[in-house]
C-alpha cells in the first residue's frame, strides 16, 4: 500500500537528530512494549508481515505523531482484536483469567527462542528470471495490500548484483494467503536514474527485491 | 482502569532511564502510553496469553547481553583476521554465527565493506529493519521519518549531521533493508593499530559506525 511508512525520498521532517549517550528505552512503558509485541508475536497467530503491515495501515496522521513503540503498541491492539485474544469484554468487564496458552513464551524459552529467531527463506523450484549483471527495471506497481517494493524506486531500472534463492513473500504472507516464496535479489540503482539531477553525485542505491516486483529493462 | 494495580518493577531489572523522565513506581498519575501499555500487559497476563517474567528477560537480553558490543567483535575479528574477513564477505550469516550471534533480526546477514572508493550506508526506508542480533535494538533516529526519508536521497547531508564529511572521492552505496536481509557494515581499520589486540580494536567500533553513520574511532 502507498501508506505513511514509505518514506524514501519523501521531504519536511527536519534533521536528523542523533542523542547523544541515548537510553536504550525513553520511559519505562517503551521497554514493557518491546516485551509484549515479541510475546504476542510468539503466539504465532500472525505473521511478521501481518504485523508490518498492522503498523503502515495506521492512519498516517497516527503514524507520524507517534512515536515508534507506540506505533507497535497501535498495531499489537489491532493484531490482538483481529485474531480474537483481546475483546471488548476485556476493556470493560476485565479480562478473565484463564490457563497459559500452550504456545505463551515462558520466561525459561526466552533465550533459546530470540537465539533463534524465525528464518524467512525457503526452497524455491525452478530457473531464476533473473541473473548478476541483468539490467531489470522496478516494476510500477501500486498493489492495495503489504508489499516491500518502496515506492521511490517503482518505474526505475538498475542492476540485479546478487541472487539470494527464495524467501517468503510479505505481499501473499501479510494477508493469510501463504508464503507463496520468490528469489530475492539485491538491485543496485543510479543515484541520478532514481533522482535525476538533483541526486548527489556518486550515489548508488541498492534495495532487496522479489523476482515478481521487477521486469526486464 | 478495570482494577488494574500498579505494580512496581524493581530498579536491579528496569533498563537505564533518562534523567527528564524519571519512572516512578509510586506515581499514579500516569502518562496515556504508560497507562496504555499497562493495561495491555495486565489483560495479556491475565488470559494467559504472556509471562511477564517473559518480558523481563527480553528487556535484559537487550539491554546486558545483545548490543553493538557484539557487532563490535565481528568487526575486530575481520581487521586481524583475513580469513575470517573473507568468510564474512562469502557468507555473514555462518561467520557471524560462529560467533554465538545468531537469532532474531539477524537470520541473514550481509556485511558490506567499507573502502576508501565506496562507503556504506544502511537504512529500512519503509520500517525498522535493524540487525539485532550484531547491534541491538535500534536507535530512535534510525526509525526516524528523517533518517528514513533522507538517506536514499541525501545521504551526505545526513552523514554531515552525524558530523561525518566524506572526500568527494567516495562513492556512497545505501542499503534499503527492503527483504529479510541484515546488514553489518565494516569500516576501514584506523591507522596506527598494527599489532594491537583484538579487545583493544573492538574498543574502536562504535554502533554508528556498524550502520555507517560514523567511523571508527581514531587510534589514541
Amino acid at each position: 500500500m502507498n501508506g505513511p511508512h514509505d518514506l524514501g525520498g519523501q521531504m519536511g521532517f527536519g534533521a536528523v537528530a542523533p542523542e547523544v549517550n541515548e537510553p536504550l528505552f525513553h520511559a519505562e512503558w517503551e521497554a514493557r512494549a518491546l516485551g509484549l509485541t515479541l510475546c504476542s508475536g510468539a503466539l504465532g497467530r500472525w505473521t511478521l508481515d501481518e504485523s508490518r503491515h498492522a503498523r503502515e495501515s495506521l492512519p498516517p496522521a497516527i503514524y507520524y505523531s507517534a512515536s515508534y513503540y507506540e506505533i507497535w503498541i497501535r498495531a499489537l491492539e489491532v493484531l490482538l482484536h483481529r485474531h480474537g485474544l483481546v475483546d471488548a469484554g476485556d476493556l470493560a468487564e476485565g479480562p478473565t483469567r484463564a490457563a497459559p496458552d500452550p504456545k505463551r513464551l515462558d520466561a525459561a524459552r526466552v533465550a533459546a527462542a530470540l537465539a533463534r529467531g524465525t528464518l524467512c527463506d525457503r526452497p524455491i523450484a525452478g530457473p531464476a528470471r533473473f541473473a548478476p549483471g541483468d539490467r531489470v527495471r522496478a516494476r510500477n506497481l501500486h498493489p492495495r495490500g503489504h508489499t516491500r517494493l518502496p515506492r521511490y524506486l517503482r518505474g526505475h531500472p538498475g542492476r540485479i548484483e546478487a541472487d539470494h534463492g527464495g524467501f517468503v513473500l510479505p505481499d501473499s504472507n501479510a494477508h493469510g494467503h501463504g508464503e507463496a516464496p520468490q528469489r530475492v535479489y539485491t538491485v543496485v540503482f543510479d543515484g541520478a536514474e532514481v533522482w535525476g539531477a538533483d541526486a548527489e553525485p556518486g550515489l548508488t542505491i541498492s534495495a532487496d527485491l522479489w523476482e515478481g516486483y521487477l521486469e526486464h529493462a | 482502569m478495570f482494577g488494574h494495580k500498579v505494580t512496581p518493577k524493581g530498579e536491579k531489572t528496569g533498563p537505564p532511564m533518562p534523567h527528564d523522565h524519571p519512572f516512578d513506581p509510586h506515581d499514579n498519575h500516569l502518562d496515556p502510553m504508560e497507562a496504555r501499555v499497562r493495561a495491555l500487559e495486565t489483560i495479556l497476563t491475565t488470559k494467559g496469553l504472556v509471562d511477564p517474567a517473559a518480558i523481563d528477560a527480553i528487556i535484559d537480553t537487550y539491554a546486558n547481553k545483545v548490543g553493538p558490543q557484539n557487532g563490535a567483535q565481528v568487526v575486530a575479528r575481520a581487521w586481524d583476521d583475513p580469513d575470517f574477513a573473507a568468510w564474512l564477505r562469502r557468507d555473514a550469516t555462518a561467520a557471524i554465527g560462529s560467533m554465538g550471534f545468531t537469532g532474531r533480526q539477524g537470520e541473514h546477514m550481509n556485511a558490506v565493506f567499507n573502502t576508501e572508493g565506496q562507503h556504506n550506508l544502511i537504512v529500512c526506508t519503509l520500517c525498522s529493519c535493524y540487525p539485532w542480533a550484531v547491534l541491538g535494538l535500534p536507535p530512535v533516529w534510525y526509525k526516524s521519518p528523517a533518517y528514513r526519508s533522507r538517506s536514499v536521497i541525501e545521504p551526505r547531508a545526513v552523514l554531515a549531521e552525524f558530523g561525518m564529511t566524506l572526500p568527494e572521492a567516495t562513492a556512497v552505496r545505501v542499503w534499503d533493508s527492503t527483504a529479510e536481509l541484515r546488514y553489518l557494515v565494516i569500516p576501514m581499520r584506523p591507522a596506527g593499530t598494527e599489532g594491537w589486540s583484538r579487545a583493544a580494536l573492538a574498543g574502536l567500533v562504535t554502533r554508528d559506525s556498524m550502520v555507517g553513520t560514523g567511523l571508527a574511532r581514531v587510534a589514541a
